[in-house]
């Protein structure tokens, strides 16, 4: 709530005067990531935050240039640790557009069901702990179990729970087999019924909306002017979506809404996510009904994909092809030129600036981090307000701190 | 709490090309010789001067719609094969939110004291992005409000990613000063 009552007259000249300095982070439970923040306070009445990061800067965007298409596949899915997958279609996305590689349509949908997962993902956790740092403990967990049924599909199509580096370029690692769409089926029994969970905890609960409506405010205008993507332009009206506005994969063939609110504060944030999931439900339901047959991957004669261990092992082409791929003096052509290319991530807007010069490696990988975007939007939002809605608009911006500073 | 449900079919904007108008604004306003245009894949892009870009990114924010900044990076082209252009580059992507219209204005800049005019006063997301370019590549921008180290640490010398700086050796550790608790 904006302190307005602190300015009233009958508060000392002197006390308006005093401003305190108040240290928050970088190890702060309420902060979830590495961050700081230094405020200067009047009372309990922010006058100004400026945010201090870097404590986690891992020069992933100087190890871009240095890795091939395949390798660093691993790298960005520690951008964003809570969505994993969407930053894996969101990079090979960008390679693929630079190498004019056209995807098989069962590749199309299967990238289009992970990275809807990891959207549900993303959001589970941040609608969970979004009540979890106001201390509704409970949807915490009712969300948190959920996210272990995505984890497990996660583990079932790669191997890896936390981090499948599961796409490579022209394709992905393995096909989906019947366990992987079991599981998935499992998800989309599970999930209706904890989003339920959720927000019958929490829709009507008087401390929660207390806290959450009217705090934060991002203006339409604001919004814009600070480039705000996603779920947090959504709920201030900026309707932009870059899978109905710029549909790649196979978006244009689902059937689904962009859920928007007007009102910019961090309830309509919680509430656009948590409508999200839906969609995103329902765009998984209706990839899964109509998942075509048909190779996953584009043919090696193409040369870009890596082929299984079946075909290296047993077919000469494929030796010939893995050959050709792996030693470091060969491998495929690329152009000598650049290209942006983004998808619509979880947090927003997830793109790359590709530079290439001819060789297996980017010259240039620069990530469009949404978390580092969103970020210099707090000063702004948190001020005149609580210490207390710091967490509150924290973590309605959903920062990740391995994106934020990479 | 509403909904929207515009599509927008992709096959209309294959048959003509989607840049076609603001080609055309931007002809009738700047003229010959202010940039000059390239294409790759989807990618429309202005190669522009430093001294006309702030007028170019105005005109194109204020005159063709282009109200919003969706990524602004830089890179370092020091040894690419080829290259006859300065050394850094420093790429804007703009985008139309309402006619869903994607450009990229390329600026060029080369050293000494490679420096280019701040984006800040067209749009506020321009500040962190700014600061992050000048953070990695040393490229100053004129009329920042705040251009500081994001990033690494502000005693920090270097700019890491410039393609003259190393990825693998000591580390920049033994050049920080250790605080005590007494200090700190």
């Amino acid at each position: 709530m904006p302190a307005n009552l602190l300015d009233e007259p009958e508060v000392g000249y002197e006390s308006k005067q005093a401003t305190w300095t108040l240290n928050f982070g970088p190890q702060h439970p309420a902060t979830h990531t590495t961050l700081r923040l230094v405020l200067e306070i009047d009372g309990e009445r922010i006058v100004r935050a400026v945010p201090d990061i870097g404590y986690l800067h891992s020069g992933f965007e100087k190890l871009g240039e240095h890795l091939t298409f395949n390798q660093y596949v691993t790298i960005v899915d520690r951008k964003n640790y809570i969505s994993p997958p969407m930053n894996e279609v969101a990079w090979h996305h960008a390679v693929e557009t630079l190498l004019d590689i056209e995807l098989t349509p069962r590749c199309k949908y299967i990238r289009v069901i992970i990275g809807e997962l990891a959207r549900i993902s993303d959001h589970l956790l941040c609608a969970g702990a979004a009540a979890l740092d106001l201390g509704g403990f409970t949807a915490f967990l009712f969300a948190f179990n959920t996210r272990e049924l995505i984890y497990d599909i996660y583990e079932e199509m790669s191997g890896y729970r936390f981090h499948p580096g599961y796409t490579r370029v022209g394709g992905v690692l393995y096909d989906f087999n019947d366990r992987v769409l079991g599981r998935i089926e499992k998800l989309l029994i599970a999930l209706p019924k904890a989003l339920g969970d959720v927000e019958k905890l929490l829709m009507r609960n008087r401390i929660f909306l207390d806290r959450m409506r009217g705090v934060g405010v991002l203006t339409k205008e604001d919004a814009i002017s600070f480039s705000a993507t996603g779920p947090i332009a959504r709920a201030s009206g900026v309707t932009y979506d870059l899978r109905k506005d710029e549909p790649y994969l196979a978006y244009p063939d689902f059937d689904f809404d962009v859920p928007y609110a007007t009102e910019g504060d961090c309830f309509s944030r919680f509430h656009v996510r948590m409508e999200e999931m839906r969609q995103s439900t329902r765009i998984i339901r209706q990839a899964i009904d109509n998942l075509p047959g048909g190779p996953c991957n584009v043919p090696i004669a193409e040369k870009f994909p890596l082929p299984d261990k079946g075909t290296t092992y047993n077919s000469m082409e494929g030796l010939i092809q893995h050959f050709e791929l792996i030693m470091p003096n060969r491998g495929v052509e690329t152009p000598r030129n650049e290209v942006y290319s983004a998808i619509e991530g979880p947090n927003g807007e997830l793109g790359y600036y590709l530079v290439t010069d001819g060789s297996q490696v980017a010259w240039r990988t620069r990530t469009r981090p949404p978390s580092f975007i969103h970020f210099q939007l707090f000063p702004h939002l948190i001020k005149d307000h609580l210490i207390a809605d710091i967490v509150a608009v924290l973590g309605s911006l959903n920062i990740i701190a391995a994106e934020l500073d990479r | 709490m509403t909904t929207s449900s515009t599509t927008s079919d992709p096959s209309v904007s294959a048959e003509a090309d989607p840049h076609a108008g603001t080609l055309g604004k931007l002809a009738g306003r700047f003229g010959d010789g202010v940039f000059t245009t390239s294409r790759f894949r989807d990618n429309l892009r202005l190669h522009v001067s430093p001294a006309r870009l702030f007028e170019l990114l105005s005109s194109l924010r204020d005159d063709c719609g282009f109200a919003f900044l969706a990524e602004l990076g830089g890179t370092d082209f020091l040894g690419y094969p080829g290259w006859s252009r300065a050394r850094f580059q420093v790429h804007y992507v703009l985008r139309d939110l309402e006619r869903n219209e994607r450009l990229t204005v390329l600026a060029g800049v080369d050293e000494p004291r490679p420096a280019l005019p701040s984006a800040t006063p067209l749009w506020e997301g321009a500040n962190w992005m700014e600061r992050e370019v000048y953070d990695m590549y040393g490229i100053e921008f004129r009329g920042h409000p705040d251009l500081r180290r994001i990033l690494m640490p502000e005693e920090f010398a270097a700019f890491p990613l410039r393609k003259d700086y190393p990825l693998r050796g000591r580390g920049e550790r033994h050049n920080f000063t250790r605080l005590t608790r007494g200090e700190s």
